[in-house]
């Protein structure tokens, strides 16, 4: 009953939004306020009406409602309750149910705010978001419906149906197959919130661009309006990544935490074209050039968003033959083109009025290398994009799969990455519209000296690899520039106001927080190039089968297999966990204890004994892929040098986007920014 | 002379190696290849099952079956070359990490580039084109350190015309740009 509840709450929804493109269609062009009110206050409905629909779907995984497919699949008795509640986006069908849940939240919160100075835009933002909210619902009622229950056929076939087959009869399992063991771990129960968060909050730039379009408002109002919720797609997207990259880490037990899979891709490819817009509309904002270019990140960055969506939820990676067969990714497909069509169309049709008020004047202006930095994303992107869709077009093309694998990505992504670096360097000492080399060889000088001298003392500590010596020296450069930005921007502000040292620092950082929180998250962002160099460059890995009081040796640490022990945990699943003993030097460091948990199910999940420092990790696996006993096991040790820098620069990131997002009070009422 | 003795040399070196060539591979024969020499070959291939999973860490037993297969062509001393053409020989180019540079395969290793080369193109018109359209707009623009028509912000003109010490300039356009984003 409840479930018949929910279901049509989610029709009711799906026809309240279809109603509120039309009128907010109807309003724009038949002039009428009245429509668009209309348009606005369905908009507004859909948020308590979704709400309701998504509280009954968990309601129902709390309690226990086997004889719905998806409860079914995702929980079981033996669950505890928060896990039952992120359950909901355990599975395809609760995703896409969160998907639509928050672009509803993120709509009604933009129809919420005093639209007085941009009425006009007003129907068109309402019709983006609604579209983009009808579609979900329509996945959800019509393919992957999450209060269908299951029904046993008169042939004796299970089949999950929302409505009673002809002849079929009820079925109610008594307990459900419970949540894969890999997505208990907090990592996975944040991360798919996190990244949705961000797919779906930029959504809300791109409805702006698109109601600028159709407006033909050419100024950078719609930028002026929506940066907040650029920066919080981005935080959240950036967030939703490493939280994937950090559960890798934990709970994958292969050592690593990206392996250029194309899940992850998809979620990394809208955040390229997001970080470039970030950059891209600054240039906008201070001298209205790339009006253009902006409109086609935002268009790219949403139909990455969907693809994204597309790409992990429509079984197109397994092979082209599921796609076609699975009723989701038709329909996906058919929305990214129709969508990417109409905007593209609508920015050719506008293309005139978007042309730059002012031309660029030098190579080494800040506009010129923001260019190059969108170009270098542009590359990666391309790099991505094509790795991800070869095996598909081979597979097309010559019936054969192949694979496009971490070398392929490598390869080229990491020179495009290294110029990135260099242009973090670079970008933060050159001038807005004029420029010249060498004013801006003037400013880099000095932050290069100390720069240089990170290589020479690499190659005298023996450091020969000739990436590694790039590589960091880029870091410290970054660095060194980022710091030397905020130390003559504070010491100028000390001798112009007279001021002590910390305060025009203070000052200086509060009175441009955009400018030098965007300065943090750089230094995070070389920060966490330092784990990443510090991970391709120098891991080392070894596997050997171990007897009790034998040991491995590895980078200079020896580890010593003291025991094993097997035992039930009170929920049920089966721990074997062995002892190991460091050592260094032959000096004791301490234990570690690799285990692997066996579920109820029978699904094995592989936690790693790590020790972590600011110097390397050293993560253990109990190979539970091989033989293993009391007497004898196999480990597989990995050495990661530098790699929680990767984690540290991640926090530092969160810190850079608060001082760079905090809003500011008189700024907003200058803007009227939502 | 010479010659003479050098292709002596050349013979006595090759049929010495004859000789030591087999005993060597006979005695690489003995010792059970290591998991590590297994997996530094298994790294390499990818499980013809599983996606997009690396051989030497999956955890099924097709994949542990075909690590073992690994040890034993090892043990009889059969080189990676022919152990990962094996693999492909029989699950197809999909086992190996990147497809083989043969047929529509090129592709891929082409595209990116240029593609990449195409927009450093595209980027180098568009700067001429600009700087073209700067200099017969506004003569001297570059010269004087004018400011360019329409200039939302950035550095005033006196800046570079009053040629100041370095960080006074600096310190101006800082506030400048403070001051236009209040």
């Amino acid at each position: 009953m409840l479930a018949q509840f929910g279901f049509g709450v989610f029709v009711l929804t799906f026809l309240l939004a279809l109603f509120s493109v039309g009128a907010a269609v109807a309003g724009y062009f038949g002039n009428s306020d009245r429509w668009v009110e209309a348009a606005r206050r369905a908009m507004l409905l859909t948020f308590p009406l979704i709400t309701l629909g998504t509280l009954t779907l968990v309601y129902l995984l709390v309690t226990g409602h086997y004889e719905l497919q998806y409860v079914y699949a995702v929980t079981s008795n033996d669950m505890p309750f928060y896990l039952k509640v992120t359950a909901l986006w355990g599975g395809q069908a609760g995703s896409l149910v969160l998907w639509s849940w928050l672009m509803s939240a993120f709509a009604s919160a933009i129809t919420l705010r005093k639209w007085e100075r941009d009425r006009e835009l007003l129907p068109w933002v309402i019709v983006v978001t609604s579209v983009t909210l009808a579609f979900f619902l329509a996945l959800s009622i019509l393919y992957e419906n999450p209060f269908a229950r299951w029904w046993q056929t008169a042939l004796g076939d299970f089949v999950p149906r929302m409505f009673a087959p002809a002849g079929a009869l009820a079925v109610t399992p008594s307990d459900g197959q419970g949540l894969n063991p890999l997505l208990r771990h907090p990592g996975m129960i944040l991360h798919p919130p996190m990244l949705y968060l961000g797919f779906v909050a930029f959504v809300i730039p791109f409805a702006f661009a698109i109601a600028a379009l159709v407006t033909g408002r050419s100024d950078d109002r719609w930028i002026r309006l929506t940066r907040r919720w650029t920066l919080v797609a981005w935080l959240f997207l950036s967030l939703g990544l490493v939280l994937g990259m950090r559960w890798a880490y934990d709970v994958l037990g292969w050592g690593g935490y990206w392996a250029w899979d194309p899940v992850e891709i998809a979620a990394l490819m809208p955040w390229l074209t997001g970080t470039a817009f970030l950059h891209s509309v600054m240039i906008q904002e201070k001298r209205g050039m790339f009006k253009q270019w902006n409109m086609l990140l935002i268009i790219l960055t949403y139909s990455l968003v969907i693809f994204g969506t597309f790409l992990t939820r429509s079984g197109v990676l397994s092979s082209v033959h599921a796609f076609a067969e699975s009723a989701i990714g038709p329909m996906f497909f058919a929305f990214i083109g129709i969508t990417f069509v109409i905007s593209v169309a609508l920015l050719i049709y506008r293309w005139k009025d978007l042309r730059a008020e002012v031309e660029m004047t030098s190579f080494f202006s800040r506009e010129a290398l923001f260019l190059l930095n969108n170009l270098l994303f542009m590359g990666v992107l391309i790099v991505c994009f094509w790795g991800v869709i070869f095996p598909l077009i081979s597979e097309l093309v010559t019936g054969q799969k192949v694979t496009v694998g971490p070398p392929f990505y490598l390869r080229a992504n990491a020179p495009l990455f290294g110029a990135l670096m260099a242009l973090m360097g670079i970008a933060p000492l050159s001038a807005w519209g004029k420029s010249t080399y060498k004013t801006l060889g003037r400013a880099l000088w000095k932050p290069s000296i100390p720069a240089a001298i990170v290589p020479i003392v690499l190659v005298i500590l023996g450091v020969r690899n000739w990436i590694a010596l790039v590589g960091f020296t880029l870091v410290a450069l970054v660095i060194f520039v980022t710091l030397f930005e905020f130390w003559r921007g504070a010491r100028s502000r000390q001798k112009k106001q007279n001021e002590n040292f910390l305060v025009a620092f203070w000052r200086l950082a509060g009175h441009n927080r955009r400018r030098y929180g965007g300065y943090l998250i750089h230094l995070s962002m070389v920060v966490m190039a330092i784990g990443i160099l510090g991970m391709e460059l120098y891991q080392t890995t070894t596997q050997k089968t171990l007897a009790v009081g034998e040991d491995i040796q590895i980078s200079g640490y020896t580890l010593r297999f003291d025991s094993l022990a097997q035992f039930p945990y009170t929920d049920g699943r089966i721990v074997t966990r062995a002892v190991m003993s460091v050592f260094k030097d032959g000096k004791f460091l301490g234990e570690l204890y690799p285990r692997y948990d066996y579920y109820p199910d029978g699904q094995p999940m592989t936690i790693a004994g790590v020790r972590s420092t600011l110097a390397d990790d050293l993560y253990v696996v109990l190979v539970n892929w091989e033989n293993v006993s009391s007497a004898e096991a196999p480990f597989k040790v990995y050495h990661n040098p530098l790699v929680n820098w990767l984690w540290i620069g991640s926090v530092m990131f969160i810190f850079g986007f608060l001082v760079a997002a905090w809003p500011d009070r008189e700024e907003e009422k200058r803007a009227g920014t939502i | 002379m010479k010659t003479k003795n050098i292709c002596l040399l050349i013979l006595s070196l090759v049929l010495i190696s004859a000789i030591l060539i087999p005993t060597l591979a006979v005695s690489a024969q003995q010792p059970t290849p290591s998991d590590d020499e297994v997996n530094a070959i298994a790294r390499q291939l990818y499980c013809p099952v599983c996606e997009n999973t690396p051989l030497d860490v999956c955890p099924t037993t097709a994949c542990h079956q075909w690590r073992e297969l690994i040890r034993q062509m090892l043990a009889e001393g059969k080189s990676e070359a022919e152990i990962k053409q094996y693999f492909v020989d029989y699950y197809g180019a999909r086992v190996l990490s990147e497809p083989p540079t043969s047929g529509i395969n090129w592709l891929v290793y082409v595209v990116p580039p240029l593609a990449f080369l195409a927009g450093v193109y595209l980027l180098l018109r568009a700067f001429q084109t600009w700087k073209r359209a700067a200099k017969n707009t506004a003569p001297g623009t570059e010269l004087s350190g004018l400011p360019v028509p329409g200039l939302v912000t950035g550095a005033p003109p006196s800046i570079e015309a009053a040629r100041p010490a370095l960080d006074d300039k600096y310190v101006e356009r800082l506030e400048e740009e403070l001051k236009k984003r209040k």
